[in-house]
């Protein structure tokens, strides 16, 4: 049995948070704004899309405290045990001299309106402290999820560049107390579930996936959140309740990155950037799609395995998954069972999940000898965009023939959905323009888009069948592809 | 390390110095509405919205609400005291709240108030409401196939013989364009905080680029007189227009709440909510005829430009003018006849947006140079020229204005060289023959844009300035901080005009008790005005120090010069602070009320003549781009921009509205689609689904420069120019970039017509066109 504590614990900037009680719906950034009057950090959207209440949320993972950027609108508060929350009012003193990132903020006239700029400080200050001497691409890649109306980026980037110019990264105090700060979260991890409130006000932090295991169990209904970029939205755009909020975000056994049978297998609760590692290196083919996902904040908190048991139709991970022929471990109480990712999707909101049952990891085998792999993302904006369209593909060719083939789209149905047809009519063909123009027509028998505020059906259907023309091209040394090249 | 040691040396003017609120901004205590200590018992309002585009409201139950836990009170049409009308233009077309129809999806109709926004906000969904839909049109093309009355009176502008001109040129071609609208988006949302007072009193902190027009609709709604209404501004998380009409329904309701129950109200609606119910700019689709010459110059010009004006009026007049005023960018046309169609759609009411209606009448001209070169084989760049504004003839506008201050060959001719358009456009045509997937364009766009509001009263300003005893000044105008840097702009003429340092110089919220009657800060204006009302109020102080220090130091009045450190008096030199204590003992006035109008300008909208104008800005930028033929992706590689601000009142602020502005500007064109479902409901409604530029999208090399050697002719404040709006229509060269690479699919025979804004997916479609065209 478990042992139970009735308060949720953490570190605010400097300050020891201690909470009996706590609606499960209460959002970080209006625990900051609205019970703390720390109004430094700002609503913009309260959907985790423009970053102008990013704050710093330091977590022990692996032994290691990791500062990581996060979406504060959409970080339910039960979430944050034994973490430290470090907001913008914690970079300089009011009357005190400005923060390197700040200084180079004011230098640089990062700033017009000021609305987006604490969120763009700390999302600078993120990287900065993994980052001291950034390229104008990892800026990029840090600030995907701020968005400034003002100023055009441009003197933000170069304000990036120059924040070591103003200091340096071993003298700044999130790195001079590192030690304390993990030591008092280290204190503060006391290897209990947190149990908090009543009801719709219920919060659980299950202490480890046994935990979660008997905690869902008794509780079938209640919701389970990792990184809360989905349920998050639920709460700030549909206001539904989400009582009991069973967060698994920090259940230590369900953040294993490992190879089982040679293949990789990520648990539940392991988030984008923490696979990307993993992910990337495995399967190359997808770095550029991988830092695609969302902006770096959503990244930072948004989990593979909420991703997959979400069973959005636009989803970023099942179609890669899915040609990968990755498959998920469902785990009810202590029954587990593997279900092939592909069955697991089985129409529109309706998954091949019990109540009570919970995602604990996915499994990706490694690609075969002589498999060839690509995933496309397609959006209006390049970066933090859901897809129009996502392409998956794998192929093995053998004598110049198809004798293996593997297409998932994303955007195309109401599920993630592998083209069964046009694989058909490519399997045992030469691998060559003629095979993949003739293939083209069993689209419409696999795929009949939808058109929305995202793309019209003709788009998706056009721009889907081009995607095997280039992944065509691309595997007979022909490809071209846009390549954002910054100095 | 920084510049904030030159804030306090003096020499302030024409000096990049940091925005005021710099340091306030990097720290998060810069304050906004949101932000202000609430008074104690503050409730909050929240906004139900219709879930109609058009229908007739048969009952609203609002039991349930009234019902919900921490629900106050309900505040309906009922409750006002005056009117049910926030129109802007006075046409009493503006419900606050909706009573027997709606007429769009997001519409207003009543307010809840409770102990918190969530209780507000979650009460405001529990109404009954039945509706009986009537028929609805969402766009243009609905509007005027259904014959949709417009909203305000059309403009046409007329010069020369249209019919003629057209009849004998060699050449005529007729072309469509749909101009896609922009949300704001600006990153503060729409927020009111009403506080009542005695009597009729009340205040209101609103975030506004319109103070006085607030003051006007809470009188006119509360059914008081203006007197009884203040309302502050400190500074707003952007407004960019949308705050220049469109903060007037939060303001209200608050200011009525607060009346109603004697307690402090804020309202704030959610980003969706803002998106649903806020005007945005306008759509258009522009039509057009042109005959032109065999070397591409044009005769003859007849353009309709119809607009989506929303279900109201509000700005709909002014902006579809301003289309108007530049259907001719900077080209002269022989005979053109132009004419604005604002139609009544069932969409929020678009409203202004910076360059209130000029950038679609830019890109609608734009389009007819491009369709032109595209007929007759040549690079559009050579039919801009072609078709320049003379500098002493071919120089009358549409409007009969003549252009008297035209730099637009310098400007570009500078640009061509510097960004190295010639060789580059040659690199990217031979790049093109080879490239399969791969395709790219470049294009070079000038910009000509009018500064002055074209509602000639506007062009009014006021200032208060104290010098207070111990030689600290206070500074208030009529002006409104977005981020803009009007602020620091005008303290760096007052701290200049009093030889101070910037320090010295106290930027306070601006407030109607301190400035009356002022204009929107819009049209560019804010600097020009501002900055000019503060001199003059600056200059009567002056004069009455200059009298009192020759009365003192018994010198002549022509003895007395204020310098860099303080006032020079004959051989006596002392400290600003001393000659102003000294002139306080002498019981000299230290407060003065500055005012400034425009000179000059006059425009009679009847006849579609005058000098609405006081002067043009200009400007050009030339871009590059890559397109991906098989998915319409593309990313802009390179952009270069020369800008003429006049003489800079402060480099880095201009520069940072001049690459604000041309992304800003991108993104309307380029990622930012607006999209209403058929049961006219706008989908794309927040940031989900509406894609603002990202860091990652400006372009890899950006050369923006200004031209360092222009001055206004005009004796504008230290001889600068406007800033805000043109830059943002420097970015139509992206899109003739795109569509420059769209038509080398068939190898540039065919006009791509690309409507905006160009997604991915309206670059594939061109493309599709361009190989069926090409066979």
């Amino acid at each position: 049995m478990t042992e139970v504590r009735g308060q949720l614990r953490f570190i605010l900037n400097d300050r020891d948070v201690v909470l009996d009680n706590l609606p499960a719906t209460r959002t970080l950034l209006d625990f900051l704004r609205l019970d703390r009057r720390m109004t430094g950090s700002k609503e913009g959207c309260a959907e985790g899309d423009c970053g102008a209440c990013t704050v710093l949320v330091g977590r022990l993972k692996r032994g290691q405290l990791v500062y990581e950027t996060v979406n504060a609108c959409i970080c339910f508060v039960g979430s944050l045990d034994a973490t430290h929350v470090v907001t913008v009012e914690h970079l300089s003193a009011a009357n005190g001299p400005l923060h390197p990132v700040q200084q180079a903020m004011v230098d640089h006239h990062g700033s017009q309106c000021g609305f987006c700029t604490p969120g763009i400080v700390m999302s600078l200050y993120g990287m900065w402290m993994q980052n001291a001497d950034p390229s104008v691409n990892d800026i990029e890649v840090a600030l995907q999820g701020n968005l400034c109306r003002c100023t055009g980026y441009a003197p933000i980037i170069k304000a990036g560049k120059s924040i070591s110019a103003y200091g340096t990264v071993v003298a700044d105090p999130l790195i001079v107390e590192r030690q304390s700060i993990k030591a008092r979260l280290q204190a503060l991890k006391d290897g209990k579930r947190v149990e908090l409130g009543e009801d719709k006000d219920r919060v659980i932090v299950p202490a480890s996936s046994d935990d979660l295991a008997e905690v869902y169990a008794a509780n079938p209904t209640g919701t389970l959140v990792a990184g809360a970029t989905d349920v998050g939205l639920w709460v700030t755009k549909f206001m539904r309740d989400i009582g009991p909020m069973i967060f698994i975000g920090d259940i230590a056994d369900l953040h294993g990155i490992g190879e089982v049978d040679g293949a990789l297998r990520i648990g539940a609760a392991v988030t984008y950037s923490d696979a990307e590692a993993a992910i990337t290196s495995r399967y190359p083919q997808l770095a550029t799609f991988w830092s695609r996902i969302g902006g770096q904040q959503v990244r930072n908190a948004g989990t593979i395995g909420a991703n997959i048991a979400n069973g959005s139709p636009i989803g970023d991970t099942p179609p890669p998954l899915i040609v990968l022929g990755a498959s998920i471990t469902l785990r009810k109480g202590d029954v587990r069972r593997e279900v092939k990712l592909e069955d697991f999707f089985i129409a529109y909101g309706k998954q091949d999940r019990q109540p009570g049952e919970f995602v604990e990891a996915v499994t990706i085998p490694p690609l075969g000898e002589g498999e060839q792999f690509a995933c496309y993302k397609i959006t209006k904006r390049r970066d933090e965009d859901i897809s129009s369209v996502c392409g998956a593909f794998r192929v093995k060719v053998e004598a110049g023939a198809v004798a293996d083939v593997c297409i998932a789209f994303g955007g195309m149905a109401a599920t993630p959905k592998r083209a069964k047809t046009v694989e058909a009519a490519l399997l045992g063909k030469p691998w060559t323009a003629a095979t993949v123009e003739a293939a083209l027509s069993a689209y419409a028998e696999d795929y009949q888009p939808i058109t929305d505020m995202r793309a019209s059906a003709e788009y998706r259907m056009v721009s889907a069948q081009n995607l095997l023309r280039r992944f065509l091209l691309e595997t007979t040394g022909e490809g071209e592809r846009l390549v954002r090249e910054v100095a | 390390m920084n510049k904030q040691s030159a804030i306090t040396a003096p020499g302030v003017l024409h000096e990049p110095l940091v925005h005021d609120s710099a340091a306030k901004h990097v720290s998060g205590r810069a304050e906004y509405i949101d932000d202000i200590d609430e008074p104690s018992g503050t409730l909050h309002a929240y906004l139900a919205l219709s879930e109609r585009a058009h229908a007739e409201i048969a009952s609203m139950d609002l039991t349930a609400v009234r019902a919900a836990p921490g629900v106050v009170d309900v505040v309906t049409a009922d409750d006002i005291p005056g009117e049910n009308d926030i129109s802007s233009t006075h046409l009493h077309d503006e419900p606050v709240f909706a009573t027997t129809k709606v007429e769009y999806w997001g519409q207003p109709l009543f307010a809840v108030v409770a102990e918190t926004r969530e209780a507000a906000r979650r009460a405001s969904r529990l109404a009954r409401i039945e509706y009986r839909d009537l028929p609805h049109q969402t766009d243009v093309d609905a509007a005027r196939a259904n014959g949709n009355r417009l909203v305000t009176a059309p403009l046409k502008l007329e010069r020369g013989d249209v019919a003629a001109g057209l009849a004998k040129a060699q050449r005529r071609l007729k072309g469509s364009m749909l101009i896609g609208g922009q949300e704001h988006f600006y990153l503060e949302g729409q927020i009111s905080l009403a506080v009542p007072g005695e009597d009729d009193d009340v205040t209101v902190y609103a975030s506004t680029q319109h103070p006085s027009e607030i003051q006007l609709m809470v009188g006119h709604v509360l059914g008081v007189e203006m007197h009884a209404v203040t309302v502050n501004v400190r500074r707003m998380g952007g407004g960019f227009g949308g705050k220049e009409t469109q903060g007037n329904l939060y303001a209200v309701v608050a200011a009525l709440a607060a009346k109603k129950l004697h307690r402090a109200i804020k309202l704030r609606p959610d980003r969706d909510d803002d998106f649903q119910t806020t005007g945005k700019r306008h759509d258009f689709r522009v039509d057009y005829e042109v005959g032109y010459d065999d070397d591409g110059r044009i005769q003859a010009v007849d353009a309709v430009y119809a607009a989506r004006a929303g279900w109201s009026a509000d700005l709909s007049g002014p902006v579809t003018d301003r289309a108007l005023f530049h259907c001719d960018n900077a080209y002269w046309y022989p005979a053109v006849r132009a004419r604005s169609e604002p139609f009544y759609t069932n969409t929020c009411s678009n409203t202004a947006f910076r360059g209130f209606g000029g950038p679609q009448g830019m890109v609608g001209c734009e389009r007819w140079i491009e369709d032109i070169a595209y007929a007759l084989g040549r690079d559009p760049l050579e039919i801009r020229k072609a078709n320049f504004y003379g500098t002493d003839t071919n120089n009358i506008t549409p409007y009969h204005q003549t252009v008297t201050d035209n730099v637009i060959h310098r400007v570009v001719e500078e640009l061509e060289a510097s960004a190295d358009y010639q060789a580059r456009r040659e690199a990217v045509i031979a790049f093109n023959r080879t490239s399969k997937v791969l395709k790219k364009g470049i294009a070079l766009t000038p910009v000509k844009f009018g500064i002055s509001f074209t509602a000639t009263w506007y062009n009014q300003a006021g200032a208060l300035v104290h010098v207070y005893r111990d030689g600290s000044i206070h500074l208030s105008h009529g002006g409104t901080e977005m981020g803009q840097g009007l602020y620091i702009k005008v303290a760096q003429v007052v701290a200049d005009e009093f030889q101070v340092p910037l320090a010295s110089v106290k930027i306070n919220a601006t407030t109607t008790g301190k400035v009356p009657n002022t204009s929107a800060t819009a049209a560019s204006s804010g600097t020009d005005l501002n900055g000019a009302a503060a001199a003059d109020a600056c200059r009567q102080i002056k004069a009455r120090l200059v009298a009192h220090a020759a009365r003192v130091y018994e010198v002549s009045e022509a003895e007395v010069t204020f310098e860099p450190g303080g006032v020079r008096c004959g051989q006596k030199f002392v400290t600003f602070a001393e000659l102003v204590a000294s002139a306080y003992v002498g019981r000299v006035q230290l407060s003065a009320a500055g005012f400034y109008k425009t000179p000059r300008i006059h425009w009679d909208r009847a006849a579609g003549r005058g000098d609405p104008f006081y002067y043009f800005a200009y400007g050009a930028s030339c871009s590059e781009v890559t397109i991906d033929t098989l998915t319409g992706e593309y990313q802009v590689d390179r952009v270069d921009i020369l800008h003429d601000v006049g003489k800079s009142l402060n480099p880095a602020i201009d520069k940072g509205q001049v690459e604000g502005g041309f992304i800003q500007g991108m993104g309307w064109l380029t990622t930012e689609e607006l999209w209403w479902d058929g049961k006219g409901q706008l989908r794309t409604h927040a940031p989900s689904t509406y894609k603002i530029p990202l860091a990652s999208d400006v372009p890899p090399i950006f050369n923006v420069t200004l031209a360092e050697w222009s001055v206004n002719k005009e004796a504008t404040i230290g001889r600068s120019k406007a800033v805000g709006e043109p830059p943002l229509m420097l970015a139509i060269s992206v899109v003739e970039a795109l569509s420059m690479a769209v038509a080398s699919v068939a190898e540039y025979r065919v006009a791509p017509q690309l409507d905006t804004p160009v997604t991915p997916e309206r670059v594939l479609m061109g493309v599709e066109r361009m190989r069926k065209a090409r066979g």
